[in-house]
């Protein structure tokens, strides 16, 4: 059976969900194999777990290059497994350095690229949303190996058991590739609360919110939802970017998608409109947002969504 | 200093857009230039600002039409445009796409002089692959700092600022160089009336493929690598309840989601 190749996104070793899903994803393919790229201490721990969703084998690459500069040497170090591995194809998640990773090496080994997509069947045939989320496109690739971007949380991770075997892998950026330099990294503090694209549930507030994110906070942190923002209430400054959805910010598909003093401008609703399901609250009872909720409460998010959460609290 | 800045006319995204009987976007519709463009647009005019002798040059690949792209660019200040237009590219995907780009830029440095830098958009508003760019920069050899939501110019040296989820990076590059720019890097200008009149003026350069040592079978359905298999309007969403809070709201809504299994 051919090989299909995984990027393994991690921090420090702890191999993130998305993974999983690819892992599961892969299988219908062929045979996971594992790229991971950090020491070989993290490999050693993410083996583990990288056998226990199937992966086969896990490659390694160490070469400091990988992330002391941006992007190309990974482009280099995919392209170089494409042509001495000739896997039947490459899952990444649709992250924005896998995405130029995969489309580096598409370019370098004439293969074709599909990204974003967020259903994949057993013949490679990908499911990408596209204008903002109005249309559904099924495409494939048609030449060279296919190189895919999956959306996390898109596909269930399965359990399977792989042998997990680590391999290391000789790779060693060009001085092509070592041009856009990484001169300084700013760890950004954690919020603490799930991560916006994996979360089961997020609540978003919008420029309804006036700047006062507590009831949103609160609300979320009772159901355990990620907590999202408008652009709106970005660009106001009340909630980092990397915290917006829509069209500029985050695409999220969660079960349950709660949107606050937020009106569903058609950017938005392009980061939002595949979750399962969708709430609104909003004080205009013709704020757009209604038009695709299933559940929806004309009223002032500064008292519904307090009284939510003292019910949701007195359930537990 | 020779900037040149990427423009991609899209459809309206307010409007509907139309498909061909290949499953490809009918790029003869209704359309404009992609928003996300402004913003590169932008970076470039104020660095042409900045610099002592520098020329913004606007660059489209696209159908007849695509030309407003450019010329929204010009008005807003961009020094003249040039318009890659073939039937042939019609249907191109991304790394078809980013061959024809990386083939425009080559042509513009015979004709005009070298290029220091690309600029443009991190995503289109149609496609949205992200992808182009860093494949231009690629078939070029240029280095690339990509989703960039700041960057400056210190000499030959472009600092950026890529923000991610968990940590914020900056990337230097040394021109020449391609950028790709979020719409957090700045406010794009609109056209002043004296710009629309000026933009009349401006020089404006069209080339077919033959003209860009490119083969029809580069291009188009022939030349690209996937292939769309089907395309369709996503199930329009059913507005479910709606309920005016008369001081029961938030029990109500929670009554709903614990019915759903949601709480
Ligand atoms: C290139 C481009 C990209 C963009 N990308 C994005 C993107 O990624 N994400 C995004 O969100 N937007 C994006 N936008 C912006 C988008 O067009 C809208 O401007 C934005 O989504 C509006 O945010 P909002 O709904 O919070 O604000 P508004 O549209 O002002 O809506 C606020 C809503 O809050 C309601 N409200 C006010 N007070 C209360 C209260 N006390 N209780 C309940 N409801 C209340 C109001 O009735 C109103 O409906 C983009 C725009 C452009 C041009
Ligand atoms: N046909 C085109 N003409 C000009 N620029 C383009 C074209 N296609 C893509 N681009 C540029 O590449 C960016 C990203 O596009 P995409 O990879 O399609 O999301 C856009 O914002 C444009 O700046």
């Amino acid at each position: 059976m051919s090989e299909v190749l995984v990027l393994v996104d991690h921090v420090g070793g702890t191999v993130q969900k998305s993974t999983f899903e690819l892992l599961t994803a892969a299988a219908q393919l062929g045979e996971p194999v594992a790229v991971f790229v950090g020491s070989d201490a993290d490999a050693q721990t993410a083996a583990a777990d990288l056998a226990k969703y199937g992966a086969a084998k896990v490659l390694v690459a160490s070469d400091a290059s990988l992330t002391e500069f941006l992007v190309a040497p990974q482009g280099e170090l995919v392209a170089s497994l494409v042509e001495s591995r000739q896997p039947a194809a490459v899952l990444a998640s649709a992250s924005a350095d896998n995405t130029e990773a995969l489309a580096r090496s598409a370019a370098k080994t004439g293969s074709g690229v599909m990204t974003n997509v967020s259903d994949l069947d057993g013949e490679g045939q990908g499911t990408q949303s596209v204008f903002a989320g109005a249309y559904t496109v099924k495409s494939k690739v048609i030449k060279g190996v296919p190189h895919i971007l999956l959306k996390p949380n898109s596909i269930e991770a399965a359990e399977a058991s792989g042998a997990g075997a680590v391999e290391a892998v000789d790779f060693t950026a060009s001085d092509a590739a070592k041009t856009a330099k990484i001169t300084a990294v700013e760890e950004k503090a954690s919020s603490g609360r799930p991560s916006l694209t994996e979360a089961a549930a997020v609540v978003s507030g919008g420029r309804g919110t006036g700047g006062d994110f507590g009831p949103v906070e609160q609300f979320a942190d009772a159901i355990g939802a990620a907590v999202g923002a408008s652009r709106a209430a970005v660009d106001a400054g009340w909630y980092p970017h990397s915290s917006q959805v829509g069209q500029t910010g985050k695409v999220v598909s969660p079960q349950l998608y709660v949107a606050a003093g937020i009106s569903g401008a058609i950017q938005h609703r392009a980061g939002m409109q595949t979750s399962k399901n969708i709430v609104a609250i909003n004080k205009d009872d013709e704020a757009p947002i209604f038009e695709l909720s299933d559940y929806g409460v004309v009223g002032d998010l500064f008292t519904v969504l307090p009284q939510a959460t003292e019910a949701v609290n007195a359930r537990k | 200093m020779r900037i040149v800045t990427f423009v991609k006319y899209v459809p309206d995204a307010a409007g509907d857009p139309e498909f061909l009987d290949d499953n490809t976007v009918d790029r003869e519709s209704d359309g404009l230039l992609s928003e996300i463009d402004e913003y590169p647009v932008e970076l470039a005019l104020t660095l042409a600002e900045d610099a002592d002798d520098a020329e913004v040059i606007a660059l489209t690949v696209g159908p007849d039409d695509a030309v407003d792209a450019v010329r929204k660019a010009l008005q807003m200040g961009a020094d003249s445009g040039v318009h890659i237009v073939d039937d042939a590219i019609a249907g191109s995907d991304a790394l078809a796409t980013a061959k024809v780009l990386a083939a425009a830029v080559k042509k513009v440095e015979e004709e005009e002089g070298p290029v220091d830098l690309i600029l443009t958009g991190f995503a289109s508003t149609d496609g949205n692959t992200s992808v182009v760019p860093t494949q231009v920069a690629e078939l070029l050899g240029l280095p690339a700092a990509t989703v960039v939501s700041a960057a400056e110019l210190d000499g030959q040296t472009l600092k950026t600022r890529r923000d991610g989820d968990t940590s914020s990076r900056t990337v230097e590059v040394q021109l020449p160089a391609l950028v790709s720019v979020t719409d957090q890097t700045n406010d794009p200008r609109y056209p002043s009336f004296k710009g629309i009149m000026a933009a009349k003026k401006k020089p404006l350069e069209e080339y077919e493929l033959s003209e860009l040592g490119l083969d029809e079978g580069e291009v188009g359905a022939a030349g690209s690598y996937t292939e769309v298999v089907e395309i369709a309007a996503a199930p329009p969403r059913q507005a479910g309840e709606v309920v005016t809070d008369e001081g029961e709201g938030g029990n109500q809504l929670v009554e709903w989601l614990a019915s759903k299994k949601l709480v």
